[in-house]
């Protein structure tokens, strides 16, 4: 057991893979002798060389349109794209290239390239610095899209991305980067496209992602604090395509109760599909209608609003205090 | 805020160099139309089909007898005839759309018979030439039109790969294949046999895409073993080349640093030593490179366009009399006493092919009902899969009802 930081956690992630397997690169700006603007790749280049850690031009669709070329000839790209923002250029060759060719060539071509993008807010950032665009790459078919929340979960998801031969969009939240936690590299990982409970609870169901499990499980500490009644059971899903609703759906039955959290605008979000399909699965269970904990509908606010504009511990409790008052 | 009517543009100077205005409509149209012909354009064979000199590019073709120029005939006799099928086929509602290659038969029968086994390419979506050359079958390019696939062969089997209908996407692709070639150290090696380079094939509207400017930054400043080929056929559907560029193509080469040369592109020996320089270059870690093979679209975009709407008849007739399968004919007969018997040979095999072809499109089957549940993901997913399921029972659930 080590204690690492997320971004520190990331980075041994992406150690370990680049050991285990020679085809796997890593390119995006800034990410060689920089070693990324968060740190990500601190010491990759110096370690693996020029030809392993690449310090691409600054343009993202040519970031990706050359790791689909890489992928072709079949290497495993791991690619950065600096800022969620900053993902749109490379938006056209990830969903009319990468999501498609697996398909297209009936299976010929997989596509083994992950894409890793810092997401959401709160760093007092200028725009286009702290978006949550999950949405736009879950709902592209031939896409896998993943959210890390936590320094044990980076290490593994990573590596686990890596290896998958299918193009996954690996979302880290970078107000957690400096965040630590005790990281056992020797343990049996999780598998990547599963869901998991991460407080156990019985009296209502809170389902989130990234950086805002840790927003529920201190709002799930607040509640307990204020009502030892008021047991809420915590979810991280981890996978946003495919979701894995299994956990939620379990949850729901037991708790009658489900509240979703996320830092995205609520319209047509993963936060939806999860509404949505709860209560397609757990019609008769639901004490209350599924609530969704959201950004709002408008483009990220400057930094001076963000406060506001994220959900943060009493608009959850908020949240929950309208479901069980139903 | 508003401009000041008043306002003048300012005049650039640079060290005392007189100010270079704007060039004019017709200074432009000359770089781009009418430089078909002069110092900087490589023909070996004229219009008229008469072989010409040319003390930089002869040495590529050598090898090219009077065997070796039958089969270029060939190649693009057989290229032309499936490609007036598969336009009829559309006509005959068989097909749902066709991309003619009409006219540029020599740009891509000389490219691609300038490949290496070992090379790549990767094709844009009017490439049936090319596809020719690497071996793949006509026919196993017909789904994508008839909608029964997005593309049927085996890109690695062939070294080409599937067709690329967003425009400009595969350059991005070539490149970054190209920079694995150099990665793998398949470049500049003492064996030549061991060296391979990639070919990317897009046309003179793809150049307008931010993807084919990304492409050349990092093929040149990863030193990638990739000739750009561009088909400047001159239309983008409706939208000529001085919509696209001031300058001629192969000009921009210069401003990314590698070389540029313009080809006569319905001339098949000039595109064949042009492209073996080209790719010969990049296996040899010269690369990249960028030709631009002057041609011209004599059909329609697709069979879905009206060129009559935007372009004149006369500027068909005119090219016409540079068509590039007629002027190797006249050369087969005039300089090599090349005899009927070769031509009616390969007549009856076009018609022969062209038959096949028809057979097989009519009898290409539906796809499965769950086709398109297969292959979205190399590891499977939960999610499809449940919809597969659904999906069947709800469609067996017709078959039970009409029982």
């Amino acid at each position: 057991m080590t204690k690492l930081t997320l971004s520190k956690a990331l980075n041994e992630g992406l150690r370990a893979a680049m050991e285990r397997d020679p085809k796997v690169l890593v390119m995006g700006e800034d990410v060689g002798k920089l070693g990324g603007v968060f740190r990500v790749t601190d010491g990759l280049q110096k370690d693996f060389g020029e030809q392993r850690v690449l310090d691409t031009p600054l343009a993202e669709s040519g970031i990706i349109g050359t790791a689909v070329g890489l992928a072709i000839r079949g290497f495993r790209p791991v690619c950065e794209i600096q800022f969620d923002g900053f993902v749109f250029p490379g938006y056209d060759q990830i969903v009319s290239q990468l999501a498609k060719l697996h398909f297209r060539s009936q299976g010929r071509i997989p596509m083994p390239v992950v894409v890793r993008i810092p997401f959401g807010g709160g760093i007092g950032a200028v725009e286009h610095h702290s978006e949550s665009p999950e949405a736009l790459f879950a709902h592209v078919a031939g896409l896998k899209v993943v959210a890390c929340s936590n320094p044990a979960d980076a290490y593994w998801m990573l590596q686990q991305a890596i290896a998958c031969d299918d193009p996954v969009i690996f979302f880290e939240p970078k107000r957690r980067y400096w965040e630590k936690a005790e990281v056992d590299t020797d343990a049996e990982p999780a598998p990547l496209f599963a869901a998991r409970v991460v407080r156990p609870g019985s009296t209502l169901t809170l389902a989130t992602y990234g950086p805002m499990v840790t927003t529920c499980l201190e709002a799930a500490v607040a509640a307990a604090d204020d009502d030892p009644a008021r047991d809420l059971e915590v979810i991280d899903l981890r996978t946003l395509s495919p979701l894995d609703l299994a956990p939620v759906v379990e949850s729901v039955r037991r708790t009658g109760h489900l509240v979703v959290v996320s830092e995205a605008p609520s319209e047509v979000s993963v936060a939806a599909e999860v509404a949505a399909r709860v209560q397609e699965e757990c019609f008769h269970s639901l004490e209350a209608p599924v609530l969704r904990v959201t950004g709002f509908d408008t483009p990220y606010p400057p930094a001076k609003c963000e406060d506001d504009y994220l959900p943060d511990l009493d608009r959850v409790l908020d949240a929950v205090d309208r479901s069980l008052a139903w | 805020m508003s401009v000041p009517p008043d306002r003048t543009p300012p005049t650039v100077e640079i060290a005392g160099a007189p100010p270079v205005p704007a060039p004019t409509r017709e200074q432009v149209l000359a770089g781009l139309r009418a430089t078909d012909s002069g110092d900087d354009f490589v023909q070996l064979m004229t219009p008229e089909g008469q072989r010409v000199a040319n003390p930089e590019f002869d040495r590529y073709v050598t090898d090219v007898d009077a065997d070796a120029l039958k089969a270029l005939h060939r190649d693009m006799a057989l290229v032309r005839r499936f490609d007036r099928e598969a336009n009829a086929l559309q006509r005959q509602g068989q097909l749902g759309i066709w991309v003619p290659l009409l006219g540029q038969e020599a740009a891509q029968i000389g490219a691609g018979r300038a490949m290496q086994p070992q090379d790549m390419a990767f094709p844009s979506y009017r490439e049936h030439g090319i596809a020719w050359t690497r071996g793949v079958d006509p026919t196993e390019l017909l789904g994508i039109f008839r909608g029964t696939d997005h593309g049927a062969w085996d890109p690695r089997e062939h070294g080409f790969h599937l067709y690329t209908i967003v425009i400009g996407n595969q350059v991005l692709n070539a490149t970054g294949y190209a920079m694995g070639q150099r990665f793998e150290g398949r470049v500049g090696g003492e064996d030549p046999a061991g060296n391979e380079a990639t070919i990317c094939f897009f046309g003179d509207g793809a150049t307008s895409q931010g993807d084919v400017h990304e492409g050349f930054v990092w093929a040149a400043v990863y030193d990638a073993p990739v000739v750009f080929y561009c088909q400047n056929n001159q239309w983008a559907i409706s939208e000529p080349t001085e919509r696209q560029s001031r300058v001629p193509l192969y000009r921009r080469a210069a401003g990314y640093g590698f070389p540029g040369i313009r080809v006569d592109g319905n001339d098949v020996l000039a595109c064949l030593a042009v492209t073996r320089w080209a790719l010969e270059e990049c296996r040899s870690g010269n690369g990249p490179v960028l030709v631009e093979a002057f041609t011209y679209r004599m059909d329609a975009h697709t069979t879905s366009d009206d060129p009559t709407r935007y372009r004149l008849a006369d500027e068909l007739e005119l090219w016409k009399l540079k068509d590039p399968i007629e002027r190797v004919r006249v050369n087969l007969v005039r300089e090599h006493g090349v005899g009927q018997d070769h031509f009616d040979a390969v007549q009856a095999e076009s018609d022969e092919l062209a038959a096949r072809f028809r057979r097989f499109c009519v009898e290409l089957p539906q796809p499965a009902p769950d086709r398109m549940f297969s292959q979205v993901y190399a590891e499977g997913s939960a999610q499809v899969d449940a919809q597969r399921e659904a999906f069947l029972a709800y469609h067996a659930s017709f078959e039970e009802a009409g029982r």
